[in-house]
Protein backbone atom coordinates (compact mmCIF):
# COMPACT_ATOMS: atom_id res chain seq x y z
CA UNK A 1 0.00 0.00 0.00
CA UNK A 2 2.82 2.33 0.50
CA UNK A 3 4.66 1.69 -2.25
CA UNK A 4 1.89 1.89 -4.31
CA UNK A 5 1.41 5.85 -2.76
CA UNK A 6 5.11 6.62 -3.89
CA UNK A 7 4.36 5.19 -7.02
CA UNK A 8 2.26 8.10 -7.65
CA UNK A 9 3.69 10.39 -6.07
CA UNK A 10 6.79 9.64 -8.56
CA UNK A 11 4.46 9.73 -11.46
CA UNK A 12 4.00 14.01 -10.28
CA UNK A 13 8.23 14.65 -11.09
CA UNK A 14 8.05 18.27 -9.86
CA UNK A 15 6.24 17.65 -6.61
CA UNK A 16 8.14 14.79 -5.18
CA UNK A 17 11.58 16.97 -6.38
CA UNK A 18 9.88 20.01 -4.21
CA UNK A 19 9.12 17.84 -1.27
CA UNK A 20 12.59 16.29 -1.60
CA UNK A 21 14.31 19.64 -1.47
CA UNK A 22 12.22 20.47 1.74
CA UNK A 23 12.69 17.16 3.34
CA UNK A 24 16.76 16.99 2.60
CA UNK A 25 17.24 21.07 2.88
CA UNK A 26 20.57 20.82 5.10
CA UNK A 27 22.12 19.12 1.92
CA UNK A 28 20.15 20.76 -1.35
CA UNK A 29 19.33 23.93 -0.57
CA UNK A 30 21.37 26.94 -0.62
CA UNK A 31 20.29 30.37 0.25
CA UNK A 32 19.58 33.17 -1.76
CA UNK A 33 22.34 34.98 -3.24
CA UNK A 34 22.81 38.82 -3.77
CA UNK A 35 24.81 39.82 -6.95
CA UNK A 36 25.52 44.01 -6.75
CA UNK A 37 26.33 45.50 -10.15
CA UNK A 38 28.08 49.12 -10.12
CA UNK A 39 28.81 51.09 -13.13
CA UNK A 40 29.92 54.71 -14.54
CA UNK A 41 30.14 55.78 -17.84
CA UNK A 42 31.28 58.82 -19.50
CA UNK A 43 33.88 60.01 -16.74
CA UNK A 44 35.55 61.61 -19.21
CA UNK A 45 38.84 62.20 -16.92
CA UNK A 46 36.72 63.68 -14.05
CA UNK A 47 39.62 62.49 -11.85
CA UNK A 48 38.70 65.55 -9.37
CA UNK A 49 35.96 66.61 -7.64
CA UNK A 50 33.73 69.50 -9.74
CA UNK A 51 34.77 72.51 -7.65
CA UNK A 52 31.93 74.82 -5.57
CA UNK A 53 31.56 77.47 -8.75
CA UNK A 54 30.58 74.55 -11.51
CA UNK A 55 26.45 75.18 -11.43
CA UNK A 56 24.71 72.14 -10.82
CA UNK A 57 27.68 69.42 -10.76
CA UNK A 58 28.89 71.70 -8.00
CA UNK A 59 30.92 69.58 -5.27
CA UNK A 60 29.88 66.47 -6.65
CA UNK A 61 32.14 63.69 -8.26
CA UNK A 62 35.27 62.83 -7.61
CA UNK A 63 37.26 58.96 -7.72
CA UNK A 64 38.82 59.22 -4.09
CA UNK A 65 35.12 59.80 -2.79
CA UNK A 66 33.98 56.70 -5.48
CA UNK A 67 36.45 54.88 -3.99
CA UNK A 68 35.73 55.00 -0.43
CA UNK A 69 31.66 54.41 -1.37
CA UNK A 70 33.00 51.25 -3.71
CA UNK A 71 35.01 49.67 -0.86
CA UNK A 72 32.11 50.56 1.65
CA UNK A 73 29.25 48.57 -0.55
CA UNK A 74 32.20 45.68 -1.35
CA UNK A 75 32.07 45.02 2.33
CA UNK A 76 28.66 44.65 2.62
CA UNK A 77 28.89 42.93 -0.80
CA UNK A 78 31.89 40.67 -1.54
CA UNK A 79 29.87 39.77 -4.87
CA UNK A 80 29.95 43.21 -6.94
CA UNK A 81 31.21 43.61 -10.21
CA UNK A 82 31.95 47.34 -11.35
CA UNK A 83 32.07 48.14 -14.94
CA UNK A 84 32.21 50.92 -16.98
CA UNK A 85 30.57 51.93 -20.54
CA UNK A 86 33.36 53.96 -21.98
CA UNK A 87 34.66 57.49 -22.84
CA UNK A 88 36.73 57.01 -19.61
CA UNK A 89 39.44 59.71 -21.43
CA UNK A 90 39.34 63.36 -22.52
CA UNK A 91 37.47 66.25 -20.68
CA UNK A 92 40.04 67.61 -18.16
CA UNK A 93 44.19 68.24 -18.43
CA UNK A 94 45.09 65.00 -16.55
CA UNK A 95 44.33 63.33 -19.97
CA UNK A 96 46.27 65.91 -22.21
CA UNK A 97 49.16 66.18 -20.25
CA UNK A 98 49.48 62.24 -19.01
CA UNK A 99 47.64 60.66 -21.95
CA UNK A 100 44.73 58.21 -19.92
CA UNK A 101 47.46 56.36 -17.82
CA UNK A 102 45.90 58.35 -14.42
CA UNK A 103 42.51 57.09 -15.51
CA UNK A 104 43.29 53.00 -16.01
CA UNK A 105 45.40 53.17 -12.99
CA UNK A 106 43.05 54.45 -10.53
CA UNK A 107 40.54 52.55 -12.20
CA UNK A 108 42.25 49.58 -11.72
CA UNK A 109 42.96 50.45 -7.88
CA UNK A 110 39.31 50.84 -7.38
CA UNK A 111 39.19 47.18 -8.87
CA UNK A 112 36.83 47.48 -11.98
CA UNK A 113 36.42 43.94 -13.40
CA UNK A 114 35.44 45.54 -16.88
CA UNK A 115 35.38 48.38 -19.18
CA UNK A 116 33.99 49.08 -22.90
CA UNK A 117 35.65 51.17 -25.26
CA UNK A 118 34.27 54.68 -26.07
CA UNK A 119 34.56 56.87 -28.94
CA UNK A 120 36.74 59.36 -26.82
CA UNK A 121 39.13 56.52 -26.26
CA UNK A 122 40.11 56.86 -29.19
CA UNK A 123 40.75 60.73 -29.22
CA UNK A 124 44.93 59.68 -28.82
CA UNK A 125 44.50 57.25 -31.61
CA UNK A 126 44.16 53.70 -31.65
CA UNK A 127 48.03 53.95 -30.49
CA UNK A 128 47.21 56.10 -27.81
CA UNK A 129 44.88 53.70 -26.45
CA UNK A 130 47.00 51.12 -27.00
CA UNK A 131 49.79 53.05 -25.10
CA UNK A 132 47.81 53.09 -21.81
CA UNK A 133 46.72 49.43 -21.72
CA UNK A 134 49.62 48.23 -19.24
CA UNK A 135 48.22 50.64 -16.66
CA UNK A 136 44.91 49.09 -16.75
CA UNK A 137 44.14 45.91 -14.57
CA UNK A 138 40.61 45.31 -15.74
CA UNK A 139 39.18 43.91 -19.01
CA UNK A 140 38.41 45.68 -22.14
CA UNK A 141 35.46 44.00 -23.69
CA UNK A 142 34.45 44.65 -26.84
CA UNK A 143 31.92 42.40 -29.18
CA UNK A 144 31.05 44.81 -32.36
CA UNK A 145 34.73 46.06 -33.23
CA UNK A 146 36.82 44.37 -34.71
CA UNK A 147 40.52 45.11 -34.19
CA UNK A 148 41.66 42.02 -36.19
CA UNK A 149 43.78 44.57 -38.32
CA UNK A 150 45.12 46.68 -35.91
CA UNK A 151 47.72 47.17 -33.08
CA UNK A 152 44.52 46.31 -30.18
CA UNK A 153 44.18 42.68 -31.59
CA UNK A 154 44.08 40.21 -28.85
CA UNK A 155 44.11 42.71 -26.54
CA UNK A 156 39.84 42.70 -25.72
CA UNK A 157 37.60 40.39 -25.36
CA UNK A 158 34.35 40.27 -26.79
CA UNK A 159 33.09 38.61 -23.70
CA UNK A 160 34.18 37.73 -20.52
CA UNK A 161 32.09 35.23 -17.80
CA UNK A 162 32.57 36.05 -14.15
CA UNK A 163 31.80 33.98 -11.41
CA UNK A 164 30.26 35.80 -7.85
CA UNK A 165 29.16 33.37 -5.44
CA UNK A 166 28.46 30.21 -7.71
CA UNK A 167 26.05 32.51 -10.04
CA UNK A 168 27.84 32.95 -13.76
CA UNK A 169 27.55 36.30 -15.15
CA UNK A 170 28.08 37.36 -18.91
CA UNK A 171 29.13 40.34 -19.80
CA UNK A 172 29.72 41.52 -23.44
CA UNK A 173 30.96 45.07 -24.88
CA UNK A 174 29.29 46.86 -27.47
CA UNK A 175 31.02 50.00 -29.40
CA UNK A 176 29.31 53.12 -31.36
CA UNK A 177 29.83 53.67 -35.07
CA UNK A 178 32.96 55.54 -35.25
CA UNK A 179 32.86 56.69 -38.74
CA UNK A 180 32.09 59.89 -38.59
CA UNK A 181 32.16 61.03 -35.23
CA UNK A 182 36.12 59.72 -35.06
CA UNK A 183 38.50 60.73 -37.56
CA UNK A 184 39.32 57.52 -39.54
CA UNK A 185 43.00 58.39 -39.19
CA UNK A 186 42.88 58.11 -35.06
CA UNK A 187 40.53 53.76 -35.15
CA UNK A 188 42.67 53.42 -38.33
CA UNK A 189 41.33 49.71 -39.31
CA UNK A 190 38.81 49.05 -36.77
CA UNK A 191 35.81 47.92 -38.40
CA UNK A 192 32.49 48.49 -36.58
CA UNK A 193 30.08 45.46 -37.23
CA UNK A 194 26.36 45.35 -36.62
CA UNK A 195 25.16 45.52 -32.70
CA UNK A 196 21.88 43.77 -32.91
CA UNK A 197 23.27 40.93 -34.85
CA UNK A 198 26.50 41.04 -32.45
CA UNK A 199 24.06 40.58 -29.02
CA UNK A 200 22.02 37.94 -30.59
CA UNK A 201 25.30 35.93 -30.78
CA UNK A 202 26.84 37.25 -27.59
CA UNK A 203 23.31 36.13 -26.03
CA UNK A 204 23.41 32.64 -27.47
CA UNK A 205 27.10 31.85 -26.44
CA UNK A 206 26.35 33.42 -22.91
CA UNK A 207 23.43 31.87 -22.21
CA UNK A 208 23.35 28.49 -24.20
CA UNK A 209 27.12 27.59 -24.42
CA UNK A 210 28.50 29.57 -21.21
CA UNK A 211 25.01 28.93 -19.27
CA UNK A 212 25.07 31.99 -17.54
CA UNK A 213 22.54 33.00 -14.99
CA UNK A 214 23.07 36.90 -15.75
CA UNK A 215 23.64 38.75 -19.08
CA UNK A 216 24.79 42.08 -19.02
CA UNK A 217 25.81 44.40 -21.96
CA UNK A 218 27.98 47.26 -21.51
CA UNK A 219 27.40 49.47 -24.34
CA UNK A 220 28.33 52.56 -25.57
CA UNK A 221 25.69 52.97 -28.10
CA UNK A 222 23.91 56.11 -26.53
CA UNK A 223 20.26 55.83 -24.66
CA UNK A 224 17.76 57.14 -27.02
CA UNK A 225 18.12 59.31 -30.52
CA UNK A 226 14.40 60.83 -30.43
CA UNK A 227 15.55 63.28 -33.55
CA UNK A 228 17.10 59.80 -35.60
CA UNK A 229 14.74 56.81 -34.32
CA UNK A 230 16.52 54.66 -37.07
CA UNK A 231 19.72 54.77 -35.37
CA UNK A 232 20.26 52.11 -33.06
CA UNK A 233 20.69 52.74 -29.26
CA UNK A 234 20.14 50.86 -25.99
CA UNK A 235 16.34 51.68 -25.99
CA UNK A 236 16.02 49.25 -29.22
CA UNK A 237 18.63 47.11 -28.46
CA UNK A 238 16.91 45.98 -25.63
CA UNK A 239 13.68 46.02 -27.90
CA UNK A 240 15.21 43.74 -30.45
CA UNK A 241 17.07 40.96 -28.57
CA UNK A 242 16.32 38.48 -25.65
CA UNK A 243 18.31 36.81 -22.59
CA UNK A 244 19.75 40.38 -22.08
CA UNK A 245 19.07 41.55 -18.36
CA UNK A 246 20.36 44.44 -17.90
CA UNK A 247 22.06 47.32 -20.51
CA UNK A 248 24.58 49.40 -18.82
CA UNK A 249 24.96 52.48 -21.14
CA UNK A 250 26.67 55.78 -22.30
CA UNK A 251 27.79 58.12 -24.93
CA UNK A 252 24.62 60.47 -24.47
CA UNK A 253 25.37 61.33 -20.57
CA UNK A 254 21.60 60.37 -20.19
CA UNK A 255 20.78 61.51 -16.61
CA UNK A 256 18.11 59.11 -15.50
CA UNK A 257 16.05 59.45 -12.24
CA UNK A 258 15.70 55.78 -12.27
CA UNK A 259 16.55 52.65 -14.43
CA UNK A 260 13.92 52.08 -17.47
CA UNK A 261 12.75 48.63 -17.75
CA UNK A 262 11.76 47.84 -21.47
CA UNK A 263 9.47 44.99 -23.10
CA UNK A 264 12.78 42.61 -24.88
CA UNK A 265 11.60 40.31 -28.26
CA UNK A 266 10.33 37.49 -25.70
CA UNK A 267 8.35 40.50 -23.80
CA UNK A 268 10.59 39.99 -20.99
CA UNK A 269 11.94 42.86 -18.90
CA UNK A 270 15.37 44.18 -19.73
CA UNK A 271 16.78 47.22 -17.12
CA UNK A 272 18.47 49.93 -19.29
CA UNK A 273 20.50 52.01 -16.60
CA UNK A 274 23.12 54.99 -17.46
CA UNK A 275 24.58 57.35 -14.77
CA UNK A 276 25.01 60.83 -16.90
CA UNK A 277 29.07 61.73 -16.85
CA UNK A 278 31.55 62.69 -15.15
CA UNK A 279 31.83 60.04 -11.76
CA UNK A 280 28.99 62.49 -11.12
CA UNK A 281 26.69 59.29 -10.16
CA UNK A 282 27.00 55.32 -9.36
CA UNK A 283 25.09 53.37 -11.05
CA UNK A 284 23.80 50.23 -8.02
CA UNK A 285 21.82 47.51 -9.70
CA UNK A 286 21.14 44.52 -6.84
CA UNK A 287 20.16 40.99 -8.35
CA UNK A 288 18.57 38.14 -6.01
CA UNK A 289 19.18 35.08 -6.74
CA UNK A 290 17.15 31.99 -5.26
CA UNK A 291 17.71 28.37 -5.96
CA UNK A 292 14.52 26.62 -5.04
CA UNK A 293 12.67 26.21 -8.54
CA UNK A 294 9.85 28.63 -7.71
CA UNK A 295 10.43 31.00 -10.89
CA UNK A 296 7.25 30.92 -12.34
CA UNK A 297 5.26 30.51 -8.79
CA UNK A 298 6.77 34.15 -7.70
CA UNK A 299 8.08 35.86 -10.71
CA UNK A 300 10.61 38.69 -10.89
CA UNK A 301 10.01 41.44 -8.69
CA UNK A 302 12.14 45.22 -10.03
CA UNK A 303 11.92 47.82 -7.17
CA UNK A 304 13.78 50.98 -8.85
CA UNK B 1 10.18 5.64 6.33
CA UNK B 2 14.26 4.56 5.62
CA UNK B 3 13.03 3.33 2.26
CA UNK B 4 11.23 6.99 1.72
CA UNK B 5 14.03 8.77 2.49
CA UNK B 6 16.40 6.88 0.58
CA UNK B 7 13.39 7.25 -2.66
CA UNK B 8 13.79 10.72 -2.23
CA UNK B 9 17.42 10.80 -2.40
CA UNK B 10 17.80 8.70 -5.38
CA UNK B 11 14.97 10.72 -7.21
CA UNK B 12 17.17 13.96 -6.51
CA UNK B 13 20.39 12.57 -7.70
CA UNK B 14 18.65 11.65 -10.43
CA UNK B 15 17.50 14.90 -11.33
CA UNK B 16 20.23 16.94 -10.58
CA UNK B 17 23.57 14.74 -10.42
CA UNK B 18 24.09 16.09 -6.93
CA UNK B 19 25.15 19.51 -8.25
CA UNK B 20 24.29 22.88 -7.07
CA UNK B 21 20.85 23.62 -8.27
CA UNK B 22 20.32 26.71 -10.96
CA UNK B 23 19.63 29.76 -9.71
CA UNK B 24 16.80 32.25 -10.68
CA UNK B 25 16.88 35.54 -10.98
CA UNK B 26 13.79 36.47 -8.28
CA UNK B 27 14.20 40.43 -7.55
CA UNK B 28 16.02 43.60 -8.90
CA UNK B 29 16.83 46.30 -7.28
CA UNK B 30 17.78 49.27 -9.01
CA UNK B 31 19.15 52.88 -7.86
CA UNK B 32 21.93 55.99 -8.55
CA UNK B 33 24.03 57.17 -6.17
CA UNK B 34 25.18 60.46 -6.24
CA UNK B 35 28.98 60.95 -5.45
CA UNK B 36 28.66 64.70 -3.21
CA UNK B 37 31.08 65.53 -0.98
CA UNK B 38 29.75 63.44 2.17
CA UNK B 39 31.68 60.68 1.45
CA UNK B 40 35.03 60.76 2.74
CA UNK B 41 37.80 60.44 0.19
CA UNK B 42 39.90 57.22 -0.20
CA UNK B 43 43.08 58.30 1.04
CA UNK B 44 45.56 55.99 -0.74
CA UNK B 45 43.83 57.08 -4.03
CA UNK B 46 43.66 60.64 -3.12
CA UNK B 47 47.74 60.43 -2.37
CA UNK B 48 48.24 58.54 -5.51
CA UNK B 49 46.88 61.63 -7.25
CA UNK B 50 48.05 64.61 -5.43
CA UNK B 51 51.04 65.04 -6.89
CA UNK B 52 50.09 64.66 -10.48
CA UNK B 53 47.76 67.47 -9.72
CA UNK B 54 49.98 69.56 -8.19
CA UNK B 55 52.05 69.60 -11.20
CA UNK B 56 49.44 70.50 -13.70
CA UNK B 57 47.83 73.28 -11.34
CA UNK B 58 51.83 74.68 -11.32
CA UNK B 59 51.91 74.39 -15.05
CA UNK B 60 48.42 75.51 -15.67
CA UNK B 61 48.52 78.21 -13.47
CA UNK B 62 51.34 79.96 -14.43
CA UNK B 63 50.74 83.42 -16.07
CA UNK B 64 51.59 84.26 -19.56
CA UNK B 65 49.49 87.53 -20.88
CA UNK B 66 46.79 89.63 -19.50
CA UNK B 67 43.47 90.39 -21.23
CA UNK B 68 41.73 93.67 -20.58
CA UNK B 69 38.20 92.28 -21.32
CA UNK B 70 36.12 89.58 -21.53
CA UNK B 71 35.40 88.07 -24.98
CA UNK B 72 33.04 86.11 -25.65
CA UNK B 73 32.23 84.00 -28.66
CA UNK B 74 28.63 85.53 -28.73
CA UNK B 75 29.52 89.13 -28.94
CA UNK B 76 29.77 89.97 -32.27
CA UNK B 77 27.81 88.91 -35.21
CA UNK B 78 29.76 87.24 -38.23
CA UNK B 79 33.15 88.15 -36.86
CA UNK B 80 33.75 87.67 -32.96
CA UNK B 81 37.20 88.94 -30.63
CA UNK B 82 37.47 85.64 -29.62
CA UNK B 83 37.40 84.23 -32.82
CA UNK B 84 39.63 86.70 -34.44
CA UNK B 85 42.43 86.21 -32.11
CA UNK B 86 42.03 82.35 -32.29
CA UNK B 87 41.78 82.16 -36.38
CA UNK B 88 45.10 84.97 -36.61
CA UNK B 89 46.80 82.50 -33.60
CA UNK B 90 46.18 79.48 -36.25
CA UNK B 91 48.03 82.25 -39.05
CA UNK B 92 50.82 83.48 -37.19
CA UNK B 93 52.33 80.82 -34.92
CA UNK B 94 51.56 77.49 -38.00
CA UNK B 95 52.45 79.52 -41.03
CA UNK B 96 56.51 79.62 -40.32
CA UNK B 97 56.18 76.00 -39.81
CA UNK B 98 54.22 75.15 -42.92
CA UNK B 99 56.81 77.33 -44.71
CA UNK B 100 59.73 76.04 -43.88
CA UNK B 101 58.38 72.45 -44.94
CA UNK B 102 57.14 73.46 -48.05
CA UNK B 103 58.60 76.87 -49.24
CA UNK B 104 54.59 78.06 -49.22
CA UNK B 105 52.85 80.25 -47.25
CA UNK B 106 48.93 79.69 -45.59
CA UNK B 107 47.08 81.85 -47.47
CA UNK B 108 44.07 81.32 -45.04
CA UNK B 109 42.26 80.15 -41.77
CA UNK B 110 38.81 78.82 -41.40
CA UNK B 111 38.09 77.14 -37.76
CA UNK B 112 34.66 76.68 -36.76
CA UNK B 113 32.53 78.68 -34.47
CA UNK B 114 31.32 75.77 -32.03
CA UNK B 115 35.07 74.59 -31.63
CA UNK B 116 35.54 77.93 -29.07
CA UNK B 117 34.83 76.07 -25.91
CA UNK B 118 35.21 78.96 -23.46
CA UNK B 119 35.42 82.90 -22.70
CA UNK B 120 38.66 84.63 -22.53
CA UNK B 121 38.75 86.22 -19.30
CA UNK B 122 39.45 89.68 -17.97
CA UNK B 123 42.81 89.47 -16.15
CA UNK B 124 45.81 86.96 -16.35
CA UNK B 125 46.00 84.92 -18.57
CA UNK B 126 47.51 81.35 -18.14
CA UNK B 127 47.81 77.84 -19.94
CA UNK B 128 44.42 76.92 -17.97
CA UNK B 129 42.92 79.37 -20.89
CA UNK B 130 43.72 77.79 -23.47
CA UNK B 131 42.82 74.68 -22.19
CA UNK B 132 39.07 75.71 -21.49
CA UNK B 133 39.10 77.27 -24.79
CA UNK B 134 40.24 74.95 -26.84
CA UNK B 135 39.90 71.35 -24.84
CA UNK B 136 40.60 68.93 -28.10
CA UNK B 137 43.63 67.83 -29.22
CA UNK B 138 42.79 68.73 -32.77
CA UNK B 139 45.99 69.45 -35.17
CA UNK B 140 46.41 72.38 -37.98
CA UNK B 141 46.16 70.66 -41.17
CA UNK B 142 46.70 72.61 -44.46
CA UNK B 143 44.75 71.90 -47.27
CA UNK B 144 45.74 73.28 -50.73
CA UNK B 145 42.60 74.39 -52.35
CA UNK B 146 41.82 75.97 -56.15
CA UNK B 147 39.63 78.89 -55.93
CA UNK B 148 37.01 77.58 -57.34
CA UNK B 149 36.69 75.23 -54.27
CA UNK B 150 37.24 78.22 -52.39
CA UNK B 151 33.63 79.38 -53.57
CA UNK B 152 32.26 76.49 -51.97
CA UNK B 153 33.97 77.69 -48.70
CA UNK B 154 32.76 81.08 -49.19
CA UNK B 155 28.84 79.48 -49.98
CA UNK B 156 29.19 77.57 -46.65
CA UNK B 157 30.00 80.72 -45.21
CA UNK B 158 27.25 82.68 -46.30
CA UNK B 159 24.63 79.73 -45.49
CA UNK B 160 25.71 79.38 -41.97
CA UNK B 161 25.38 83.11 -41.53
CA UNK B 162 28.00 82.77 -38.18
CA UNK B 163 30.81 83.74 -37.21
CA UNK B 164 33.38 80.76 -37.96
CA UNK B 165 36.80 82.39 -37.34
CA UNK B 166 38.78 83.26 -40.32
CA UNK B 167 42.31 85.30 -41.19
CA UNK B 168 43.46 86.74 -43.94
CA UNK B 169 40.27 86.12 -46.05
CA UNK B 170 37.54 88.83 -46.19
CA UNK B 171 34.00 88.23 -46.76
CA UNK B 172 31.46 91.54 -47.29
CA UNK B 173 28.15 90.29 -47.70
CA UNK B 174 25.20 92.24 -48.89
CA UNK B 175 21.22 92.69 -47.42
CA UNK B 176 20.32 89.60 -48.53
CA UNK B 177 23.03 87.52 -47.54
CA UNK B 178 25.08 87.15 -50.95
CA UNK B 179 28.62 87.81 -51.37
CA UNK B 180 29.85 91.29 -52.20
CA UNK B 181 33.32 91.11 -52.21
CA UNK B 182 35.72 88.63 -50.75
CA UNK B 183 39.62 88.70 -51.01
CA UNK B 184 42.64 86.11 -49.61
CA UNK B 185 45.18 88.58 -48.36
CA UNK B 186 43.50 91.67 -49.94
CA UNK B 187 43.43 90.41 -53.59
CA UNK B 188 40.18 88.78 -55.21
CA UNK B 189 40.02 85.04 -55.51
CA UNK B 190 41.37 83.73 -58.81
CA UNK B 191 39.58 80.43 -59.85
CA UNK B 192 42.58 78.50 -61.08
CA UNK B 193 45.44 79.76 -58.35
CA UNK B 194 45.93 77.57 -55.35
CA UNK B 195 45.16 79.05 -51.87
CA UNK B 196 46.70 77.02 -48.79
CA UNK B 197 43.79 77.12 -46.06
CA UNK B 198 45.10 76.10 -42.31
CA UNK B 199 41.84 74.84 -40.52
CA UNK B 200 41.60 71.90 -37.76
CA UNK B 201 42.25 67.97 -38.37
CA UNK B 202 38.53 67.81 -37.86
CA UNK B 203 36.98 70.30 -39.96
CA UNK B 204 38.96 68.61 -42.66
CA UNK B 205 37.41 65.47 -41.84
CA UNK B 206 34.02 66.67 -42.87
CA UNK B 207 33.02 67.66 -39.91
CA UNK B 208 30.25 70.34 -38.90
CA UNK B 209 29.22 70.25 -42.85
CA UNK B 210 32.69 71.62 -44.26
CA UNK B 211 32.52 69.05 -46.92
CA UNK B 212 34.62 71.54 -48.96
CA UNK B 213 38.12 69.36 -48.07
CA UNK B 214 37.97 67.34 -50.17
CA UNK B 215 38.82 66.94 -52.75
CA UNK B 216 41.61 68.91 -52.67
CA UNK B 217 45.34 69.37 -54.48
CA UNK B 218 47.26 68.31 -51.24
CA UNK B 219 47.09 67.77 -47.62
CA UNK B 220 49.80 68.90 -45.01
CA UNK B 221 49.42 67.56 -41.18
CA UNK B 222 51.72 70.29 -39.18
CA UNK B 223 51.22 67.68 -36.04
CA UNK B 224 50.80 71.37 -34.35
CA UNK B 225 47.85 71.51 -32.08
CA UNK B 226 45.44 74.51 -32.32
CA UNK B 227 45.83 74.59 -28.44
CA UNK B 228 49.55 75.16 -28.20
CA UNK B 229 49.02 77.92 -31.17
CA UNK B 230 47.39 79.69 -29.00
CA UNK B 231 49.60 79.22 -26.14
CA UNK B 232 52.50 80.27 -27.98
CA UNK B 233 50.68 83.68 -29.23
CA UNK B 234 49.65 84.00 -25.52
CA UNK B 235 53.53 83.72 -24.71
CA UNK B 236 54.59 86.34 -27.28
CA UNK B 237 51.63 88.61 -26.07
CA UNK B 238 51.85 90.89 -22.94
CA UNK B 239 48.20 92.14 -23.49
CA UNK B 240 46.00 90.33 -25.50
CA UNK B 241 43.07 92.87 -26.98
CA UNK B 242 41.31 91.08 -29.71
CA UNK B 243 38.83 93.15 -31.74
CA UNK B 244 35.38 93.02 -33.73
CA UNK B 245 36.51 93.95 -37.19
CA UNK B 246 35.13 93.73 -40.54
CA UNK B 247 36.62 90.48 -41.81
CA UNK B 248 33.24 88.90 -42.08
CA UNK B 249 30.28 91.59 -42.05
CA UNK B 250 27.14 92.06 -43.82
CA UNK B 251 26.20 95.40 -45.30
CA UNK B 252 23.08 96.33 -44.19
Amino acid sequence: MKRREFIQQASVGTTLITLGGVGLQSFTSAPSKKITILHTNDVHSHIDAFGPNDGRNSNKGGIARRASLIENIRKENPNTLLLDAGDIFQGTPYFNYYGGKLEFKLMSMLKYDAATIGNHDFDNGIDGLFAQLPHAKFQFLSANYDFSNTIMDTHTKPYNVFIKDGIKIGVFGLGIKLEGLVDKAMYKETKYLDPIEISQDMTRILKTEEQCDLIICLSHLGYNYKQNPDKISDLKLAAATKNIDLIIGGHTHTFLSKPTVIKNSEGKNVLVNQVGCYGINLGKIDFYFDSKKNKSANGKSIII
Amino acid sequence: MRLTHLFFLLIFFVFSNCKEQNSYLTKIEGKHIVITDSLTKNKEVEDFIKPFREHINNDLDSILAYSPKICSKSDGELNTAIGNFMADAVYSESNPIFKSRTGNNIDMVLLNHGGIRAVLPKGNITKRQAYEIMPFENNVVVVALKGKQIDALLNYLKNKKKAHPISQLKLTLDQSYNIKEATIKGKLIKKDKTYYVATSDYLYGGNDGMYFFKPNDGLYVLDYKIRNAIIDKFNKLDTINPMIDDRFIQIK
